[in-house]
């Protein structure tokens, strides 16, 4: 039974982790006024050039950077035609987002299939050997901490300094953060730059430490989850998180459902984080009070700058 | 110094509308040859694979026929939801449940004969894919949740309900437990079109889809109250045009078009319920009817030039060797060229020299030369 | 020494007009100096690009002597140039300090410290930790002035700033201008209203039709001969006869409590009124008091559903829980105070805009639209109106904000209505046409016609109004019989005055038969 609960709880916040790492990402693009829905096409993205890169060079840390590169390159097409081009933020998402599944089957064409040794977890000496809490909390790999690591900073730049100031001025108000000064499209075009990286970091993490295997479609659709658990989070960085490890909790006791042999069908726990996403969002976006005291106010909105 | 600036015209161009699909479809073509070569293919042989060989057999052109029926009818009824930036990205789910509707009839009345058995299965997938969509409609209207997400996330939840059904209730008893439903009765089916293809008379679904879609979207007053809703949603409380009902038309019309050419799948090239049913249908449709610059005459072009698309990297997979996700990568590109050029349909660019005269360069058409009225050439 | 800024022969070229034509400025050392002109005369357009908002076409300009190409915002402030903006550039979900230290450099907490420091030496309380989307129109403005200062500008530009003010507020206003001016901070200030600048100006320069057409001393001129050199000509004073109501009662509103879904919303709290058949009322009070939720309950935008209490009746119709389209039909027009996005739809022609409220006046049959007669219907208003456009297939949002008013009216009027409601219906409009539009609401009183104004501009509703009320935080005054009553009175009420004296109606009450009061506004409603 122990054995069962350390499964779940550890495989918890490894399962969470892309999720965090995305959605930190998005949360800052969305507070810069920006909906970017292609996360799904940038984690794919991330997810098939972190393989392929750490693959070949034998490098996980270079699998990671190329995957952030790539994702982020993705994000920036996203940016020319959005700010740009003043497309559509909803159509411009979609169209990055195939774009990107497309390239992520392109670069991955020859590994599909393959696997990868796993990202190895650190050692924290007599910590990790603790029972339970050790095994849960001090024998992760490091990007599990990097994920946590990013909820706190994200948090702390978002409400307690300048840059965090600036990033929510430019979403509430681009023309009045232009009127005093800031540069509303370059602000808005580094967010959606770091979305970008982030998305592609939490692809990596899931082929290069949570299957880890390279396959068409093992995004599955974490990207919108990853869209969705901002909303969820009313725009705050702790909420989102919260919201992931839920979601990380549910894939996990799919698997260990499946394990057990319960006679539910294993198509019922397979569509569960829909299910749940549907609910929780429904539950959530009732009460427009809350949201509208952290949403960013001109989320979505095309901007040309006036003279 | 010299810059460009980005100046809303005083009436949208009505040429640029018809300019910016061909000219993403030139870019997409551009960016292609430079795909190709990467990949080092010809880009000549690659693009007669793609683009022309397809157009060259009896064979060929019914297959880009009959992937044009699905795309065409689901993009009508997409278009008129976007109209009203009603976004329902699920009309992939709501195939899905058309399918499953009409399946479940279909293998129900296994040995029927009757001539009604097609057409209830018509209703009864058009319903699903439309009752499918309603619980989006549902939910946004009643706790103001998010449609794209919901639609989405039904999507997946539908493909899980389908794996279930072919694995389980619906599945073929003699099948040697393959994951799919026994065969279709003839009853069931659409009848063949022409000889020596697939295509079958369920494309005409989509030809009078299409014409109620223009008269709906181009003459009446219920279209006109979803256009103001999408581009104007503050206008439309002015104006007494209550917005939840332009989320119920809009999910609802994208949602029975889907369900429709659910049954069109099944009852035509596939005959029994598996569990692949659509091959991405219902996200390419999103693409035809963007490119079709939400016009119901403009999707017929884009639907066409979409399912050249799919049956295009199909048989390039074959003769070229072009990698599958060829086909994927072309959609996305579409649409990102089509959006990167829609901008000069309401806005045109005006370089700027420094010695303080105004150079106007007129890129799509110049102000003279308009023709069209409204944003989406609702005239 | 050399002049704080000297502009020569500034122009700036936009693709359909000449905003500023060879435009001289010269601004001394601690001045307070007016640019002076209508609406559409230039003065926008000039401030933005002494702000680096942005650039000339032609032309120099001199700062300290020194030529200089203002290149952005933050380099005008750079130079010291600081402007408080007509529309607050401030950011409703940040704090006091936090919107001020967007622009000011220093941790939030000195800077909170100088923040109120700067502010009582100003004689203007105020709260660094405050969120901005909870403080009034004035005390928003103050924040911008606050953040100004702070970052001690030597030329400080205010563009219409006492539009949003109380006419004590005002006063409040121009002691902390001339403090600043006799620190030596000039100060440009912009206005179309004669009366201030002649109180508080030491120089003024004329604008019209973005040429400058003189400078003066406005202190030696009197508003007349202003007037003249701002507009030209002569404009046409709407008449202004006695109202010969026959007293039915075309709108009601009784007892009205309603609290809004928009958290920045402001909760009306018992507002009682009416309006009768050849009369016109108004709403006066600074913006923000509630005056939008009340016009959003009357139009039917929001209904009185389930937050709040009361009767609102149109024409004799209870009307709580309709719908806008189904008050439409009892006779009721209504012109919103933004014109884009909610009185047109800015990416649709004229004759598609002619549609969003004429389409149950003959402009659809059988759920079709009828494109001739909609075509029709939106040039004859085109024409009656004097809107310049491209015609009906010119898109709304092309048109600027006066033309399309005068669209939007005259859309309204068109449908000949019994019941007419405007909010600030000459906002932004030059003055001509705003006379114009003032003279038909008149015509249309005259035909029997109930209209109700909600305006910010105290002259406007002395010219056209035979009632008046006030809206301040919620509450609604009893009327005053406008002909009967005083800017001071008014002004002294907008600020609350009238929450202490309203329970004594021979207060309110002139003496005038049609007369209402809070207390006797219920009965009338009944009738």
């Amino acid at each position: 039974m122990l054995d069962s609960l350390v499964f779940v709880l550890a495989g918890t916040l490894a399962a969470a982790t892309p999720l965090i790492l995305a959605a930190m990402g998005e949360l800052v693009v969305e507070k810069s006024g920006v909906l970017n829905l292609s996360i799904e096409g940038m984690m794919a993205t991330g997810a098939a050039t972190g393989f392929v890169v750490a693959t070949q060079t034998d490098s996980t840390v270079a699998g990671f950077a190329m995957a952030a590169l790539a994702a982020m390159l993705l994000s920036l097409i996203f940016a020319i035609l959005a700010l740009g081009f003043l497309a559509s933020q909803v159509a411009t998402g979609l169209a990055v987002g195939i774009l990107g599944l497309g390239v992520s089957v392109l670069i991955g064409k020859d590994f599909e299939g393959t696997t990868i040794k796993p990202l190895e977890k650190v050692d924290l000496g007599f910590l990790s050997d603790l029972p339970l809490l050790g095994e849960v909390l001090f024998a992760q790999d490091v990007v599990v901490y990097l994920g946590i690591a990013s909820v706190v900073l994200v948090s702390f730049v978002l409400n307690r300094t300048k840059l965090g100031l600036v990033i929510r001025a430019v979403g509430e108000s681009p023309e009045a953060a232009n009127s005093i000064g800031y540069p509303v499209l370059l602000v808005r075009t580094c967010a959606i730059a770091f979305g970008g990286a982030m998305a592609g970091l939490g692809g990596a993490h899931l082929t290069l430490s949570y299957t880890p295997l390279w396959a068409e479609g093992l995004v599955a659709g974490r990207g919108w989850i990853v869209v969705a658990l901002v909303v969820f989070g009313t725009w705050q960085a702790p909420r989102i998180a919260i919201g992931a490890y839920l979601f990380g909790a549910v894939s996990l006791i799919e698997l260990f459902v499946q394990g057990q042999g319960f006679a539910i069908p294993s198509q019922l726990m397979s569509a569960m984080p829909y299910i749940i996403t549907i609910v929780v969002l429904a539950a959530i976006s009732r009460n427009p009070r809350v949201v509208r005291l952290n949403y960013p106010a001109s989320l979505g909105l095309p901007y040309l700058r006036s003279e | 110094m010299t810059g460009f600036k980005i100046i809303p015209r005083s009436q949208s161009s009505f040429l640029a509308q018809l300019l910016v699909p061909v000219a993403a479809i030139v870019l997409t073509l551009l960016a292609g040859s430079v795909f190709f070569t990467l990949l080092g293919k010809s880009p000549l042989a690659s693009f007669y694979a793609f683009f022309i060989e397809p157009l060259t057999s009896r064979y060929g052109i019914g297959e880009v026929l009959l992937k044009m029926g699905p795309l065409l009818l689901i993009a009508q009824g997409l278009a008129i939801g976007f109209r009203a930036r009603v976004w329902n990205i699920g009309a992939e789910g709501q195939l899905l449940l058309g399918a499953i509707a009409a399946g479940a009839i279909a293998l129900q009345f296994e040995l029927s004969d009757s001539v009604w058995l097609l057409p209830s299965m018509i209703l009864a997938g058009t319903l699903a894919g439309a009752g499918w969509a309603a619980i989006a409609a549902f939910l946004r209207t009643r706790f103001n949740a998010n449609e794209i997400l919901v639609t989405f996330m039904l999507s997946s939840i539908a493909l899980q309900l389908l794996y279930y059904l072919v694995s389980g209730p619906l599945r073929d008893p003699m099948g040697m437990s393959f994951p799919q439903s026994a065969m279709f009765g003839d009853a069931a089916m659409f009848s063949p079109l022409l000889s020596g293809t697939r295509v079958n008379t369920s494309l005409f679904l989509g030809l009078v889809a299409t014409l109620l879609a223009w008269i709906f979207v181009q003459r009446s007053m219920p279209g006109y109250k979803l256009l103001v809703s999408g581009l104007a949603p503050g206008a439309a409380g002015y104006a007494g045009f209550a917005a939840n009902r332009a989320v119920w038309l809009g999910l609802l019309i994208g949602g029975a078009a889907a369900g429709m050419a659910g049954v069109a799948e099944v009852a035509g090239p596939l005959g029994l319920l598996q569990r692949n049913i659509s091959p991405g249908y219902g996200f390419a449709a999103i693409i035809v009817a963007f490119l079709g610059g939400l016009h119901p005459i403009g999707i017929v072009f884009a639907a066409f030039f979409m399912a050249l698309i799919y049956v295009g990297g199909d048989m390039s997979l074959v003769s070229v060797g072009l990698p599958n996700a060829s086909t994927t990568i072309f959609q996305g590109m579409l649409l990102v060229f089509y959006l990167a050029c829609y901008l000069f349909v309401n806005h045109r660019i005006q370089r700027q020299v420094a010695s303080g005269t105004v150079a106007s360069a007129e890129v799509g058409g110049s102000d003279a030369d308009h023709t069209g009225s409204g944003a989406t050439g609702h005239a | 020494m050399s002049a704080l800024l000297e502009l020569k022969g500034v122009s700036k070229i936009y693709p359909s007009v000449i905003a500023n034509d060879r435009v001289d400025l010269t601004i001394e050392s601690g001045e307070i100096h007016a640019i002076l002109g209508e609406n559409g005369a230039g003065k926008s357009t000039l401030m933005k690009l002494i702000y680096g908002v942005s650039q000339p076409d032609t032309g120099q300009m001199r700062w300290q002597g020194q030529p200089v190409q203002i290149k952005s915002p933050a380099h005008a402030r750079s130079l010291g140039i600081g402007m408080v903006f007509q529309h607050f550039s401030l950011f409703e979900t940040l704090t006091v300090a936090q919107n001020i230290s967007l622009a000011v450099k220093g941790n939030l907490g000195t800077l909170s410290r100088r923040i109120e420091e700067v502010a009582d030496s100003f004689g203007m309380p105020l709260s660094p930790d405050t969120m901005v989307h909870s403080l009034s129109v004035g005390e928003r403005q103050r924040v911008e002035i606050v953040r100004c200062i702070l970052q001690e500008p030597k030329l400080l530009i205010l563009d219409e700033p006492t539009s949003v003010l109380p006419p004590q507020g005002v006063q409040l206003l121009f002691a902390t201008l001339k403090k600043l001016a006799a620190r030596g901070c000039s100060i440009l200030y912009i206005s179309h209203k004669l009366e201030e600048i002649r109180a508080l100006c030491d120089s003024a320069t004329v604008l019209r039709d973005g040429k400058v057409v003189g400078t003066a001393d406005p202190k030696r001129e009197s508003a007349a001969s202003l007037a003249t050199m701002m507009i030209g000509h002569d404009i046409p004073v709407a008449t202004h006869a006695e109202a010969s109501t026959d007293g039915v009662i075309r709108l009601a509103v009784e007892d009205l409590s309603y609290e809004p879904e928009d958290p920045f919303g402001t909760t009306l709290k018992s507002v009682s009124m009416n309006a009768k058949a050849g009369e016109i009322v108004g709403i006066a009070g600074v913006s923000g008091n509630g005056q939008n939720e009340l016009m959003r309950l009357i139009s039917g935008e929001t209904t009185l559903a389930r937050t709040g209490k009361g009767v609102i009746m149109i024409n004799q119709t209870v009307v709580n829980a309709m719908s806008a389209a189904k008050r439409r039909r009892l006779d009721f027009a209504f012109v919103p105070e933004e014109r884009l996005g909610r009185g047109a739809v800015p990416d649709l022609s004229l004759g598609y805009n002619s549609l969003l409220t004429g389409h149950e006046h003959g402009l659809s049959r059988f759920g079709f639209i009828r494109f001739g007669r909609m075509q029709q219907r939106a040039q004859r208003c085109i024409a009656e109106n004097d809107v310049r456009c491209g015609g009906d297939n010119a898109r709304a949002g092309s048109l600027s904000g006066g033309n399309l008013q005068k669209f939007i009216v005259g859309r309204e009027i068109g449908l000949s209505p019994s019941l007419l409601v405007l909010s600030q219906p000459t906002w932004g409009v030059d003055v001509g046409a705003a006379a114009a539009i003032r003279q038909s609401l008149i015509a249309l009183r005259d035909s029997g016609v109930a209209v109700v104004i909600v305006s910010e501009e105290l002259e406007e509703l002395f010219e056209v109004t035979d009632r008046l009320h006030v809206m301040f935080e919620g509450h609604l005054s009893p009327s005053l019989d406008t002909r009967a009553t005083d800017v001071n009175r008014i002004g002294e009420w907008m600020t609350g005055q009238f929450l202490s004296v309203a329970s004594g109606p021979a207060n309110a009450s002139t003496g005038d038969g049609n007369e209402l009061t809070a207390d006797s506004a219920t009965n009338g409603a009944g009738a």
